[in-house]
């Protein structure tokens, strides 16, 4: 497997655009992307789209010829294809275009994710992302996504003595990354009160420890290593790629307070890329909801289960800390356009290994990470990243 | 005819209750004299998701789960009710897969004001009797309709009976039963209107004390019996007053009417209010005591039966809730609550 | 979700039925054709759960999901099966009483509907024992 590298990465505002259609937020972000590595259309091989579920958000299908026909590729034939696991769809999408390149089948590939979700109402919306769960044995029984992730965070506390205002603290921090992110949905500060003092969601989440809704989309543009520096002179290499599966049901996990996806993900990654949770220098991970983040950076093992609540109150995931998470602002701040993010995770984690992060640039990071999770923990993508 | 019998009983009530006093409070009437006028107290409350199916199903587990029967034994099932959640497509059907009696049996909905509980049993009856079943389940369920304001509010209440009839290992025995009917325009509810309508004092003298009197008094005359030969005597209870009165009028005394009297803290359960005085009689009923039970259901009829409880009823004791365990500690609610839970507010 | 969808593990929904596997003698529900501990060495047949079982974490949901029949605020848990399996389901209680490791017990309760003139969905729901 030949080594793969990330040469151009592109993304739009995340926020409600109501302006921009699903297939112009693609465009933008690929020709942004496309831009930044300087490439011709004709030199790309294929494309890969991540999306969730623009079937039920815009109704539309087929989004591998639709994209590739709006962004000017139809007309020489590009193969174009759409993968989807639900919130993991950006991840997978980048996870494909990297095998293919990888395997030696394609050389130039781009990868982009993205949602167009307010075209439906909060109602409609919340109903679309539910089908992320099985809606046979949890939505039919009245689960809502928040409601799933509820579950956890209060046996997480129950467990762990994780508490509410350390999970608000995964907000305040992520706001305030946010704040130094032009692209970020919220551009605003919160404190650990205005999180406690929000509308319950689903109790122990109140409103301000869930992801918003969010439309967006994010591209990036994929060469072979060993020509990486033809096109940039900050080529990022893609260490690792790895993914892992679990019960699509959360009641159907082995422990409802671990995504073992999560934990097999990591392990693959780390040994795919040689490194331990240790050399990590920032990660973007999958918090849409504030206690996802919690799970994530004691499954990844950037610290031990249970300690992961107070790793966050104690500063060690802020700039600055241990272990920068989610300098982007993460899926609670930047935004959560569901098949958008794990590209955008990527695109985020680029920019910081080219230092070029601006105001929430992390200082000589050289080792970056993704993780993407579909669902409640069904599917989990990790991508290890380095300059 | 073989004798044909009961062999299993049971019975469910929502935890729920609203007082009178509450619901008179709601619309500037004086509860204490409709307490006293009806000689009702309260009255249950289903839960939002609890309806007619529900319910019926919860009394008929109850009823197969006291004697553990084999619910394939089961050949027909027969629910009477005035609030059948579907118009069209059968309560039975819901009630025979949720008990896993499915699929050889024959099953269908009866409606009948108040009484389609207990043509329900009379029908079984006849099928385990004539031997073309082996066991029958006949099932009172109702959550009634009042409308919002309407006398009908103060009394109309939610619960639910089912009887295993078969012919043997009989718990109480049938030994007669005689039903009255005529046409008689008390009590309606038209096609498509969500509440019923009814005739006021009509349902009175004309409705409910001719029919139950008539039926009650024919069968005590079909099988030679008088008030003296019963043990206890269980009545339709719209009210508290009218069987009270309908008792008095029959010869019977408050002492053989008592144990059956369940709707002071219950209100009018509808075509579970008669089956649910006969439940809570077989609860503490000795062998060789004798019941009467006469239902009634307005439009009009009245079903009466002669109940002999045998010595197999001591084997039921105690594996199911009693109605009195089922009728103890209620959550109250408010009438804004009970009004969301019987979906009487339209959004 | 359409009539066709609900009515086809109707029964599983109103009784638990679920299964179990004789080669390794785990019990699932919702039902499974492949054990996942055995996979093709299992054997799967029916079974059905007494519907007994503890509360393994809730939560109080505020928004609920539509077509379902519940008032919000409402417990919505996760119930672990005395025989073991686990399953979501709405817990009747008020949001107070529930707690981590409360005995629970199942009853057949209307779980929502397709509309005011649509299919009702009838299923199983948990009571505090």
């Amino acid at each position: 497997m030949r080594e793969v590298a990330i040469i151009g990465v592109g993304c739009t505002r995340f926020t409600e655009l109501w302006e921009t259609s699903f297939r112009d937020l693609f465009v933008e972000a690929g020709l942004s992307a496309i831009e930044d590595a300087g490439v011709e259309g004709e030199t790309i091989d294929a494309l890969y789209i991540g999306n969730m579920s623009a079937g039920r958000f815009i109704e539309q299908e087929h989004l591998a010829s639709l994209i590739a026909d709006y962004a000017g590729l139809a007309s020489i034939n590009t193969p174009s294809t759409r993968v989807e696991a639900a919130c993991a769809s950006g991840g997978l999408a980048l996870r494909q275009a990297v095998l293919a390149v990888a395997s030696g089948h394609h050389n130039i590939v781009i990868a982009g994710g993205g949602e167009k979700m307010t075209d439906v109402g909060t109602g409609d919306a919340t109903d679309v992302l539910s089908a992320a769960a099985d809606r046979e044995w949890e939505g039919i029984m009245g689960a809502t996504f928040p409601g799933l992730y509820a579950m956890i965070a209060r046996l997480h506390m129950h467990r762990y003595h994780t508490t509410s205002e350390q999970l608000a603290q995964v907000a305040v921090k992520n706001h305030y990354n946010a704040t130094m992110n032009p692209r970020a949905q919220y551009q605003r500060e919160i404190t650990v009160e205005n999180v406690l003092t929000s509308p319950i969601v689903a109790d122990p989440l109140h409103l301000l420890d869930c992801s918003p809704i969010t439309d967006g989309a994010a591209a990036v543009i994929l060469a072979p290593g060993e020509i990486a520096r033809k096109y940039t002179d900050t080529p990022v290499y893609i260490k690792a790629t790895a993914q892992a599966s679990s019960t699509i049901s959360l009641h159907d996990r082995r422990d409802i307070t671990t995504l073992d996806a999560t934990v097999a993900a990591a392990r693959r990654a780390f040994e795919m890329a040689g490194v331990t949770p240790d050399e990590i220098d920032i990660a973007e991970v999958h918090d849409c909801f504030t206690i996802a983040e919690i799970l994530a950076i004691e499954d990844i093992g950037f610290f031990k289960k249970g300690e992961g609540g107070r790793a966050t109150e104690e500063g060690l995931t802020a700039i600055g800390g241990k272990i920068p998470v989610n300098t982007s602002g993460g899926l609670k701040a930047c935004g959560h356009p569901v098949g958008a993010t794990g590209i955008k995770q990527a695109v985020e984690v680029t920019e910081q290994l080219r230092g070029e992060a601006g105001k929430r640039q992390v200082d000589g990071a050289e080792i970056g990470l993704t993780q993407n999770v579909g669902g409640s923990g069904g599917t989990a993508i990790i991508h290890i990243l380095q300059r | 005819m073989d004798s044909v019998g009961i062999v299993s009983y049971g019975a469910y009530i929502p935890r729920y209750r609203i007082k009178v006093d509450e619901i008179a409070e709601t619309w500037g009437e004086d509860g204490d004299s409709i307490r006293k006028s009806l000689w009702v107290f309260e009255k249950s409350v289903p839960d939002i998701d609890e309806d007619t199916v529900t319910i019926a199903v919860e009394a008929a587990r109850s009823a197969i789960g006291r004697r553990e029967i084999d619910p394939l034994r089961i050949g027909a099932i027969y629910t009477g009710s005035e609030s059948h959640p579907y118009v069209v497509k059968p309560t039975s059907t819901i009630v025979a897969e949720a008990i896993g009696a499915t699929p050889l049996l024959t099953a269908a909905d009866f409606e009948f004001a108040c009484k389609g509980g207990t043509a329900a049993i009379q029908a079984c009856m006849g099928l385990v009797g004539s031997g073309m079943i082996d066991l029958g389940l006949a099932i009172g369920s109702d959550v009634a309709q009042g409308a919002p304001g309407d006398a009908l509010e103060y009394t109309a209440a939610a619960g639910g009976v089912a009887l295993v009839i078969g012919r043997s290992e009989l718990a109480a025995e049938i030994e007669a039963t005689y039903s009255l009917t005529t046409d008689m325009p008390d009590f309606w509810r038209r096609d498509g209107m969500p509440y019923p309508e009814h005739g006021g004092r009509f349902t009175g003298e004309p409705a409910y004390f001719r029919h139950i009197i008539g039926a009650a008094q024919g069968l005590m005359e079909k099988t030679s019996t008088t008030p003296g030969d019963y043990d206890y005597v269980v009545l339709h209870q719209p009210n508290g007053k009218f069987p009270m009165r309908a008792a008095r009028m029959l010869g019977f005394t408050e002492r053989q009417l008592g144990p059956g009297f369940v709707v002071p803290h219950l209100g009018n359960t509808y075509s579970g209010s008669a089956m649910m005085g006969l439940a809570a009689v077989l609860d503490l009923a000795e062998p060789g005591e004798r019941i009467l039970m006469a239902s009634f259901g307005s439009g009009a009829g009245s079903d009466a039966f002669l109940v002999r409880v045998l010595d197999e009823i001591r084997e039921l004791r105690e594996k199911a809730p009693s109605v009195s365990e089922l009728l103890k500690d209620p959550t109250y609610v408010s009438y804004a609550t009970y009004a969301r839970h019987k979906g009487k507010m339209k959004m | 979700m359409t009539v066709p969808r609900f009515w086809r593990k109707l029964k599983h929904r109103y009784n638990l039925l679920g299964t179990h596997c004789t080669t390794c003698e785990t019990y699932y529900y919702p039902p499974r054709k492949i054990c996942p501990k055995c996979r093709r060495r299992g054997e799967i047949e029916p079974h059905r759960f007494k519907g007994e079982g503890k509360l393994l974490t809730y939560t109080i949901i505020q928004n609920p999901p539509e077509k379902i029949t519940a008032h919000a605020p409402y417990v919505l848990g996760i119930v672990e099966l005395d025989e073991g399996p686990r399953l979501t389901s709405q817990i009747i209680c008020s949001p107070e009483e529930a707690e981590i490791g409360m005995r629970v017990r199942s009853v057949f309760r209307k779980i929502g509907e397709e509309s005011a003139e649509g299919m009702i969905y009838y299923g199983t729901k948990f009571v505090k024992l």
